[in-house]
């Protein structure tokens, strides 16, 4: 038996894209405007029968995709209003989508942060990455918003885009922080095998490599010169000292990389409740077939050891620039790679060890350290 | 059977010379097997033999033709063997040598062809495969009576693959192969030419009764030992194991000994009963000694007492193994192994792996050395990390090296040759076309990888064998390996002072290659004693993050790390760094890696 009531977080999965990125390994469905209605049908149908779960007070929504912006704006605007209210209402945007129009009627509805995947500002690295926005498509859309009275947006930028050079990122970096985003995500490029993308580019990556291994650096010095705080492994926003005392975090990752529950909605969407993760059926027509009938879709489950709980809390937070308490994590840290690694400067131990935390320089290796930190 | 009706022998053949096609053929042709029972090769029980297509053990099996006891005792066929080579042909009256009609000869024939020769066996000569279009039976057939000294007309030309001639190779050997020459009434006697392992039946020896006879529930005494048993079975193979009341004089067949230590009866003691024993053992094999060593460690730690029994088992199938343990600082405890050759040791290797199921990992190959220090001590070294520093005179085994290739190759097998010390001896032309070339050698000239440089420089054709004739001083000196400061014992080396700093530059940039990044610079150098001839350095991993991870993320996260985690326990700790376990290997292709 499910604890009813007590998930606080809820992401919601909006598929639909005018196109698919090259790099894009998400599950993402282009067009099909025809089948938008019947999704958001599928997704308060789903909704109701997993109403049980989540607590009468949301901190965060997150309307992920895909593109949430590409959905037919009537449609997505009858989800945001069906959605349980919280603290925080995030929606992703592309920013060709982002119009007056689509800004207030975001705000009307209740969102009252934006995630916009600008990517980069150089026409040449947009048309690599096979993005539709160009460079003024991104300020246009960052001015909408704030026309709205959106006081939150996120950019999303990638770096190690192939052919992008230093003085490329940099520039990318300077032009982001002049439209003063409250919150940036900056990752770089992967190239997942078996994309379009790896098959074009792949070789290029990897003659690159080594000029850009000094790329990650480059973003954390220039973002936290700018006074920006570092606050996840790919994730900066203003602090609150500059930013009227609000905490501008992202509340719904934080969950995430808390170790908190949540309750994800839609194709492809994971959800995490108590040490029971599940994912539901990718397909789309299998996922509408399901609700139209009543049903719960298809969800493949993994069941989490405690053991495996305990290793996911130190993965997930040692990404944070808090430290992590290990107060009933003992047994997933191996404690000899804690000393070994102490001893190189990537991690230290606070508060008479009862708390762990990465070093600056432990943070750029946070991978490998923490492979080789886990028990 | 009456002991003038009994022949015992052997099949003598370079690897792909159609020997075991011509074993089977005989068992089908005496109806020792039925036509559904015949697989290919039936004679290579041994998974791994059956891979390769070459035979590692040898066997007996006895067939019947035309009212003779035929045993054929089957040979391995490979320059690293000769050892178990010599000991079937000692159990033997004759043997059949066979050789490839399109092939000739091979190096490893003319040597094994000599030592049946030595052992006073009837030869007789065999051109298989004339089948074949490119078959060129009367040369070849010209070449064997030239070797053996027989007339070419008494050459017999077969087909084991069509079964043509196979009749008449039998008939010749109950013609021209002498019968078994022991005394019935003597005492006991019997040769342990081969034994393998039974989980359930413990030792099973291969014999060769020479005098007398042996029954089953007999006590026996294996004379060289001291063993005692009681043979709780005897019997012969044709080609699965048979019981039989008895085991007579000339004849070739099995003892089940029920003996559960596998060190207690060695290949090539003598049999005889306890009851009425037998004054004198048989003369026994000449004591083989491995030449070529290396460390076996096992990948994990834990598994070194099922390595302990592995390597336990192994010796009792092969008098050549050698093993002591062996500790070193970077791989943990394992055994340093000594082998005959590089196929010996392969072979063991893969035989752990597989029947063993054990997980090794292999150093270097290197050779037995003879140090005098300067205190004036003699210390035999077979592992480099053991060399003393302080050294009066280093002696190293030489070979005598038989190449035998197509005249046109002569020139890059010399060049090969004077690349690894080789002093020319002398060269002979065995046809107008094929050229034999006898070089002497320093055995560690051979155990890295000149065989297959041989074989691509000669596109293949070369064949080659080879035979240790003795040490010889040698200006060697002890290369060590520095990992971050600190020294790897298990990538020292021994080289030619000409060589040491060309073999320590491409150890050092093998390692650079091999070793990942850490997350701290890794100078990795080559060294003799404190003065350093390479270094190459390690540069420190600027970044290693997972760029992305949200709720969607986590469960492939954590897969991803557990596999970096398990990665990491896969390698070895020097001092701080990592080491893959492949980095130890990298002595092993050093020429390969330079161009």
């Amino acid at each position: 038996m499910s604890p009813d009531g007590t998930v606080r977080h809820l992401y919601v999965h909006l598929p639909f894209c005018a196109s698919r990125c090259g790099y894009c390994d998400f599950v993402t469905v282009v067009g099909r405007r025809g089948q938008h209605r019947a999704y958001v049908d599928a997704l308060l149908a789903e909704l109701e029968l997993e109403r049980g779960v989540l607590a009468p007070e949301l901190e965060s929504v997150f309307l992920g995709g895909g593109t949430p912006t590409f959905t037919e704006p009537g449609e997505l605007a009858r989800l945001l209003w069906a959605l349980p209210p919280a603290l925080e209402v995030t929606v992703e945007a592309n920013p060709e989508t982002v119009t007056p129009e689509l800004g207030s009627l975001l705000q009307e509805c209740g969102v009252n942060r934006v995630s916009l995947g600008a990517q980069s500002f150089r026409p040449r690295l947009l048309s690599v990455l096979d993005r539709q926005a160009g460079p003024d498509d991104v300020r246009r859309a960052v001015y909408a918003l704030r026309d709205a009275n959106l006081d939150n947006i996120s950019l999303d930028l990638i770096y190690g885009i192939p052919g992008q050079s230093a003085a490329d990122l940099d520039a990318d970096l300077s032009e982001a922080l002049a439209l003063e985003p409250e919150h940036l995500s900056c990752y770089e490029l992967e190239a997942k095998p078996g994309t379009r993308f790896t098959h074009a580019h792949g070789a290029e990556l990897a003659r690159q490599a080594e000029a850009m291994e000094s790329y990650f650096e480059r973003v954390v010095a220039h973002l936290t010169a700018a006074g920006y705080r570092w606050y996840e492994t790919a994730n900066f926003c203003r602090p609150a000292g500059l930013a009227d005392g609000r905490d501008l975090r992202s509340r719904h990752n934080l969950a995430y990389w808390r170790g908190r529950d949540y309750l994800g909605l839609g194709i492809g969407a994971v959800s995490t409740i108590d040490a029971r993760r599940r994912r539901t059926t990718p397909r789309l027509g299998v996922y509408l077939a399901a609700l139209a009938a009543g049903e719960m879709p298809p969800r493949e489950i993994e069941d989490l050891s405690p053991d495996t709980r305990r290793s996911e809390r130190v993965l997930l937070g040692l990404r944070l620039d808090e430290p992590l308490g290990v107060d009933g994590l003992e047994s997933a840290v191996d404690w000899g790679a804690v000393d070994r690694l102490e001893r190189l400067g990537l991690v230290q131990l606070r508060g008479e060890a009862r708390a762990l935390a990465l070093t600056r320089q432990g943070r750029f290796l946070g991978g490998g350290v923490t492979a080789e930190l886990l028990a | 059977m009456e002991q003038s009706r009994i022949r015992n022998f052997s099949i003598i053949a370079h690897i792909d010379h159609g020997k075991s096609t011509l074993a089977d053929r005989i068992l089908e042709l005496t109806e020792t097997v039925t036509g559904r029972q015949m697989r290919e090769q039936v004679l290579d029980t041994m998974e791994l033999e059956r891979e390769r297509g070459i035979t590692i053990k040898a066997q007996a099996v006895r067939v019947d033709w035309k009212g003779h006891e035929l045993n054929l005792i089957d040979t391995p066929g490979h320059v690293d063997f000769t050892y178990e080579v010599s000991r079937s042909l000692q159990a033997c009256e004759g043997a059949l040598l066979v050789v490839d009609a399109a092939q000739g000869i091979e190096a490893q024939t003319v040597a094994n062809a000599y030592l049946a020769i030595e052992n006073d066996l009837e030869i007789v000569p065999v051109v298989n495969k004339i089948d074949l279009p490119q078959a060129d039976p009367d040369a070849t057939a010209a070449e064997i009576a030239e070797l053996v000294g027989e007339d070419p007309d008494r050459v017999l030309r077969i087909s084991a693959k069509t079964g043509e001639g196979v009749a008449a190779v039998l008939d010749a050997i109950v013609e021209r192969i002498p019968a078994p020459a022991g005394d019935p009434e003597a005492p006991a006697r019997a040769l342990v030419f081969d034994s393998s392992y039974d989980q359930y039946r413990g030792v099973v020896a291969f014999v060769r009764v020479v005098d007398g006879s042996f029954r089953a529930r007999e006590r026996l005494r294996a004379m060289a030992q001291g063993t005692r048993f009681e043979a709780e079975e005897v019997g012969f193979f044709s080609p699965t194991m048979r019981a039989a009341e008895s085991l007579g004089a000339g004849e070739v067949g099995y003892v089940i000994t029920g003996l559960k230590d596998v060190s207690r009866l060695r290949v090539g003691d003598t049999l005889t009963s306890q009851r009425r024993p037998a004054d004198e053992p048989l003369p026994g094999y000449k004591d083989v000694k491995p030449m070529v060593f290396a460390g076996l460690f096992p990948t994990d730690s834990d598994d070194y007492p099922a390595l302990r029994d592995a390597l336990e088992r192994l010796k009792l199938n092969d008098a050549a193994l050698f093993y002591e343990p062996e500790t070193s600082q970077a791989l943990g405890f394992g055994f340093r192994c000594g082998f005959l050759g590089l196929l010996h040791m392969e072979i063991v290797r893969e035989r752990l792996e597989r029947e063993f199921d054990l997980d090794l990992l292999v150093t270097a190959p290197n050779v037995a050395y003879r140090v005098v220090t300067q205190a004036g001590h003699d210390v035999e070294v077979h592992n480099p990390a053991e060399m003393p520093r302080e050294i009066e005179r280093v002696e190293e085994p030489y070979i005598k090296a038989s190449i035998i290739v197509p005249k046109d190759y002569v020139g890059p097998v010399m060049e090969l040759n004077t690349e690894r010390r080789g002093r020319f001896d002398h060269m002979e032309y065995l046809s107008e076309e094929r050229v034999l070339l006898v070089y002497e050698l320093p055995l560690a000239e051979i155990v890295l990888d000149y065989y297959d440089q041989l074989k691509s420089r000669t596109r293949g054709y070369a064949s080659f064998d080879y035979d240790v004739i003795d040490f010889r001083e040698g200006d060697l000196t002890r290369v060590d390996v520095l990992i971050a400061g600190e020294p790897v014992d298990a990538l020292s080396l021994i080289v030619h002072r000409d060589e040491a700093y060309s073999r320590g530059r491409a150890l050092v940039d093998r390692l650079r290659e091999e070793i990942p990044r850490q997350f701290f610079d890794v100078p990795v150098q080559a060294a003799i004693g404190s003065r350093v001839i390479a270094r190459e350095t390690i540069k420190a991993k600027r970044k290693d993050v997972l760029a992305k991870c949200y709720g969607g993320d986590i469960t492939r996260k954590r897969k991803l790390l557990e596999r970096q985690k398990a990665g990491k326990r896969r390698m070895k700790q020097v001092g701080a760094v990592e080491v893959p376990q492949e980095a130890f290997l990298a002595v092993l292709n050093l020429d390969g890696g330079k161009k």
